[in-house]
């Protein structure tokens, strides 16, 4: 049943994008142009927007998400742990509409404020230009790194928990500092880690409502953190419901299908590597290298 | 500075960065939080819940339409995805071990990971398409669907956690592997699938992607299965987007009656687990 699905909603979105596949074809991909009355579409913008968002998002999120689950699961006093735990998430429990919500009406001041602060010459490198809108790819890397922490820590601290205690034990037999311990500790875990780390990057790329309230949707490929962009989630969520004639429609499911595919293949295998972690967790651990002395 | 000093000043500064990062992360949810309870506070009140939306100018008024068409909608996901997750999760936990439950539980984890929208367009394109309107029905389909991996997923971890030794027990005295698992494992863990099923409820009740194009959303106020319903997460973000003040005062209220359901939820889930937990723990 559940397989069935997965396969059903490929082929069905498959089969409604039918008619601009054939029209447009490899394309699609390739141009800038979207111009619903002209009827031309191309999709670069979309995934370009949404490559460029997620990827910041996840160099924002990935530092702060293994800081948590290594104080969580390493360093944290005992009392402290469930809370935390709890709090952390907590964060992931939030609709990602108030998140929105929360976004247009404090995270976009904030950042406009933020840009309009920059000195001058910052201001000229193409990273930062453009009028300071507020809105834009900034304000969605922001929250959407906020929306994936909990799920990239809660995932690396449970990877954590599987590393056998006389991985970290043998390290400090040797005399290891807490950094190196949790260092070869983390190494051990590498596998499952960056596993997490892709499972967040599946679930950035396909968040809709919150970026969509802040990315300011416009589809232009820029580099500047601070123009309007747009993502392909936002596309399809702001358009399709008004999308009129036949070839709109099917180019807006041709942006959901590659999505879907996108984060099949992520999710798959991140899935994949946390699950080859927790396999292995009961063969004989490797020997630990020894730590060159600083 | 000696190496051993290095070394332990760096230790200390890669604590200091790993509690820092906790603090870095507790920052936002307590913006979110502080800014949800103080801005929904103000426009909460009784004719929030009771009132119908006015039209645009007029103070006051409320979203009972939004509110009855979110429990419409999440009872309609849950009648379908309830059976379907309950009995994928019997299966995945009591005759796994085979090549096609791995299969079963790896797509039950990637079409949790499959992004809402990508959902939405395919509850549109089955069941919004083929009528040529919007409806209800459709909103409850996409919900279900989002539904069914997170309840096939924790009815199976709820089965593993019940004693293996109430499972024999059952067997040693002749019953049936059906029977041991209808009649003493599954009841054994009912209170925790059903906290599974609130934790779902939360989770979908909160969802807005997979309701833009299915069940869409209504000024009126609608139970009829057929027609476009509104929903609190669709009026938040019409409300959200929109020019109005007062729209905005709603969109807050709204949102803290979101937060506040998935809160107490979560908060319910939780002791109900712990004390699961703690069964397993005992025996």
């Amino acid at each position: 049943m559940l397989i069935a699905l997965v396969c059903g909603i490929g082929a069905t979105l498959a089969y409604q994008s039918m008619p601009s596949i054939q029209k447009f074809g490899l394309s699609f991909w390739r141009t800038e142009i979207w111009d619903p009355v002209a009827g031309e579409f191309g999709a670069l913008p979309f995934i370009w927007g949404t490559l460029y968002s997620s990827v910041l998002a996840l160099l924002i999120a990935t530092p702060i998400a293994l800081g948590i689950a290594i104080f969580i699961s390493e360093l944290c006093p005992a009392l402290l742990r469930q809370p935390l735990v709890f709090v952390t998430e907590l964060l992931a429990a939030i609709p990602s509409i108030v998140y929105g919500l929360w976004g247009i009406f404090v995270l976009v001041p904030a950042v406009r404020s933020l840009e309009t602060s920059l000195p001058n010459w910052m201001r000229k490198l193409p990273l930062f230009s453009g009028p300071p809108l507020g809105l834009g790819l900034l304000s969605a890397a922001l929250i959407l790194a906020i929306m994936v922490i909990p799920f990239i820590s809660s995932i690396s601290r449970e990877v954590l928990k599987s590393v056998p205690a006389a991985q970290r034990e043998g390290a400090y037999a040797l005399g290891a500092t807490r950094f190196e311990a949790i260092r070869a500790a983390v190494f051990y875990a590498r596998t499952g880690i960056i596993g997490a780390v892709m499972l967040g990057f599946g679930r950035a790329l396909g968040e809709t409502m919150a970026v969509t309230m802040v990315i300011g949707n416009n589809p232009k490929v820029s580099l500047s953190l601070f123009a309007p962009q747009y993502t392909m989630a936002a596309v399809v969520a702001n358009e399709f419901a008004e999308a009129a004639d036949d070839l709109y429609l099917s180019a807006l499911v041709e942006i959901g299908l590659v999505l879907f595919i996108i984060t099949l293949i992520i999710n798959a295998c991140s899935r994949l590597l946390i699950w080859s972690m927790a396999r292995s967790e009961t063969f004989t651990p490797e020997p630990v290298e020894a730590e060159a002395p600083a | 500075m000696t190496p051993t000093g290095r070394r332990k000043l760096l230790s200390s500064l890669f604590v200091g960065f790993c509690a820092g990062a906790v603090i870095v992360a507790l920052i936002p949810l307590a913006l979110v939080l502080f800014f949800v309870v103080s801005q929904g506070i103000r426009s909460l009140n009784l004719a929030f819940f009771t009132h119908m939306p006015t039209p645009v100018g007029e103070a006051g008024g409320g979203m009972m339409n939004s509110i009855v068409g979110t429990l419409m909608l999440s009872g309609l996901a849950a009648a379908m995805a309830v059976p379907i997750g309950v009995v994928s999760g019997i299966y995945l936990s009591e005759y796994a071990g085979s090549r096609f439950a791995a299969a079963v539980r790896f797509a039950a984890d990637t079409l949790n990971g499959v992004p809402s929208i990508v959902i939405g367009l395919f509850a549109y394109v089955v069941a919004v398409l083929p009528f040529k309107h919007f409806s209800a029905l459709a909103g409850g389909f996409a919900l279900g669907l989002m539904m069914i991996p997170i309840i096939a997923r924790t009815t199976e971890e709820l089965l593993l956690l019940v004693p293996g030794t109430m499972r024999e027990g059952a067997l040693a005295l002749g019953a049936t592997r059906a029977r041991a698992v209808f009649s003493v494992v599954l009841p054994a863990a009912l209170p925790g699938i059903v906290t599974g099923v609130v934790l779902a409820l939360a989770r979908i009740a909160g969802e807005t992607a997979p309701l833009l194009f299915t069940a869409f959303n209504n000024q009126y106020f609608s139970t009829s299965l057929e027609q476009p319903i509104s929903s609190l997460t669709v009026q938040v973000y019409t409300y959200a987007t929109g020019p109005y003040e007062d729209w905005h005062r709603q969109a807050w209220a709204g949102a803290l009656v979101l937060v506040s359901i998935v809160l107490i939820c979560s908060l319910l889930a939780r002791l109900a687990t712990r004390r699961l937990e703690r069964m397993h723990a005992r025996s």
